[in-house]
């Protein structure tokens, strides 16, 4: 079969061309999709004056590398970048923990009511975040949680699709193998912690990359919680820089989309295989 | 939940209790007798699910039911909370806002889902094809938009669509055509932000068609060859009606997905040039956070959850006889 694929396309020319062409088609369409990318990078190392020359320059020479030391000086990006930092892996962190925990009860404990508490859990899920924007805003203002990391983290520490979906990758465990476990004397957490977890890697890695891309790339919560400059995390930087867009110089401003972007880029170039699996998994939900 | 907190006679217990010639159903309230399970002492379940539990109550049911709520009230966040009954409700039927953004929204939704749901179909029926070379890269390619916030997409799309400067333009006026002001322009601005918006969510359509694909047995095809079918014929007679849940759940995703979107909106037009992009979602958000009233917004909220889901229920029952019909 292998070998005769090829041969056909010799023997019958017609295909061989219509498979080229569509080749072709398809690659330039990737292209396309790639070119506000590319073209991200060439204005970002170009001097000022240049994005205004006809005719326009894909590769900007020499770059202006420069353009990213400035860029950096715009606004406190050092901050920024912690700030997203320690938002998404607290929420990724503590979420994983909680909603393995819940998981493992959902999944393996007996107990009453236990699926009537699953059906409203999965309830939840419809819940659209519209709906719950604004008494959450009024929630965290009564809590006196806004402008700080407890109000950007702690709505995101427990997820009803996170437990779902851990407990669905939990049920395939064998039962004896948690059996023996209890046998031997281990404690329920125990038996969670060293038989359930260990085996649940996969989920548990697709999980982390799922939550931790929603975290960084969040808007809605930020928006709603963050008042003050240094509480700012790299989207709504980013939104703000967007508003001086028109007065300021335009590599400068790509030059800084650049280095939020890339790498987020470079973390899916490495980590693919759990962000395809994750969307997968997300078409669960 | 009153009644769960009564504990329930475990069976072994109520056989025990019987020769102490009490009667068996009231006696098994002692907590002793009762906890004592046949298998397993009692339940360690509620220390797992308890903090995760607690913190979806919290913030999700509370402010769910908090919301509806509030869509009776007339809330300024600082004065007290005033009943006005269905109020709010009236005043959203009246509210032409409310029809323009609600049919802004509809033309977004049918463009948009459209548009992705067959981009989406040719480019994985490309990649599925056995004969494509370089599957994982064009995969990788058409994914990358996705994992990027849309508030970035937005900023960057922003200066490619420049009317002045921007690259778009520019070549437009190296052809000899005047481009239109994309953003700035009524005619365009909605168009854009559907085009930005596909752009970042094709590789998602791309990628769950694929998933599909690879669901559908290989001998359904083979069967359909030693029929003499083309390989359009296939696509037509097998691929296709097979994917019908992949492409119902695209559908339903892009609806919701329509009356989600915010950020793109948010960045890049404002609501603006004369309310043509004011999709639903960000005329709440203005409601609530520019005019600051929140009762009103909370109405409107709870409008947009309720058009979600006819929209999901037409949805369904369309693909469900669609998919019927082919069974």
């Amino acid at each position: 079969m292998i070998a005769a694929a090829p041969k056909s396309a010799f023997r019958n020319p017609q295909s061989a061309i219509v498979r080229g062409l569509i080749h072709v088609a398809l690659y330039g369409l990737a292209l396309l999709t790639l070119f506000p990318f590319l073209w991200m990078l060439s204005t970002s190392l170009k001097p000022e004056g240049e994005v205004f020359t006809w005719p326009p320059r894909m590769l900007p020479w020499p770059p202006v590398w420069s353009n990213y030391a400035e860029a950096w000086h715009i606004a406190p990006f050092g901050r920024y970048f912690l700030n997203t930092a320690i938002v998404a892996v607290s929420v990724t962190g503590v979420s994983l923990f909680l909603n393995s925990l819940a998981a493992y009860a959902f999944a393996r404990l007996r107990f009453r009511g236990r699926d009537l508490l699953f059906m409203c859990l999965l309830g939840t899920m419809m819940i659209p975040a519209q709906v719950t924007m604004i008494p959450t805003f009024l929630l965290l203002k009564q809590l006196g949680w806004l402008d700080s990391y407890l109000g950007l983290t702690v709505p995101g520490f427990a997820g009803a699709f996170g437990i779902f979906m851990l407990r669905q990758f939990m049920l395939t465990i064998p039962e004896d193998l948690l059996d023996a476990a209890r046998l031997d004397g281990c404690t329920e957490f125990r038996t969670y912690r060293q038989i359930v977890l260990p085996l649940c890697k996969p989920a548990l890695a697709t999980l982390a990359v799922f939550t931790f891309m929603g975290a960084w790339n969040d808007f809605i919560l930020p928006l709603i919680v963050v008042k003050s400059g240094e509480m700012r995390t790299l989207t709504l930087a980013v939104a703000a820089l967007s508003s001086g867009l028109y007065v300021m110089s335009f590599p400068l401003m790509m030059a800084a989309a650049t280095f939020v972007i890339l790498p987020v880029l470079v973390a899916f170039l490495f980590a693919q295989r759990f962000f395809t699996r994750s969307i997968v998994l997300g078409g669960l939900k | 939940m009153p009644v769960d907190a009564v504990p329930m006679p475990a069976p072994d217990a109520a056989v025990r209790v019987l020769p102490d010639g009490s009667s068996t159903s009231h006696t098994s309230h002692t907590p002793h007798t009762s906890h004592t399970s046949p298998r397993r002492r009692r339940s360690p379940a509620a220390d797992f699910v308890a903090a995760a539990l607690f913190l979806i109550f919290l913030f999700q049911v509370v402010p769910c039911l908090g919301g509806i709520a509030l869509s009776f009230f007339r809330y300024d966040g600082i004065n007290p909370a005033q009943w006005v009954g269905a109020d709010n409700y009236r005043r959203m039927a009246a509210d032409p806002t409310v029809g323009a953004s609600l049919s802004a929204t509809l033309k977004y939704a049918v463009t948009a889902v459209p548009l992705s749901l067959v981009a989406g179909l040719l480019i994985a029926l490309v990649l599925d094809e056995k004969w494509f070379r370089g599957k994982t890269l064009a995969r990788t390619i058409f994914f990358m938009p996705n994992v990027i916030s849309l508030v970035a997409v937005a900023f960057v799309w922003e200066w490619l669509l420049n009317p002045k400067f921007g690259i778009i333009n520019t070549l437009l006026k190296g052809v000899g055509v005047q481009g239109p002001a994309w953003l700035s322009d009524p005619h365009t601005a909605l168009l854009c932000i559907v085009l930005v918006q596909v752009w970042h969510g094709l590789g998602f359509s791309v990628i769950v068609y694929l998933a599909g694909l690879q669901g559908i047995p290989e001998v359904y095809y083979e069967a359909a060859r030693i029929d003499g079918a083309s390989r359009w014929q296939q696509v037509k007679a097998v691929t296709l009606p097979l994917l019908m849940p992949t492409i119902m759940f695209l559908s339903i995703m892009g609806f919701i997905g329509a009356f989600q979107v915010f950020q793109t909106v948010f960045m890049m037009t404002g609501g603006g040039p004369a309310d043509s992009t004011r999709l639903i979602v960000f005329y709440l958000w203005q409601v609530a956070f520019d005019r600051v009233e929140l009762g009103y917004a909370s109405a409107i909220a709870v409008l947009i959850f309720a058009a979600v889901m006819a929209l999901t229920l037409i949805q369904w029952r369309f693909f469900r006889d669609r998919v019927e019909a082919l069974t």
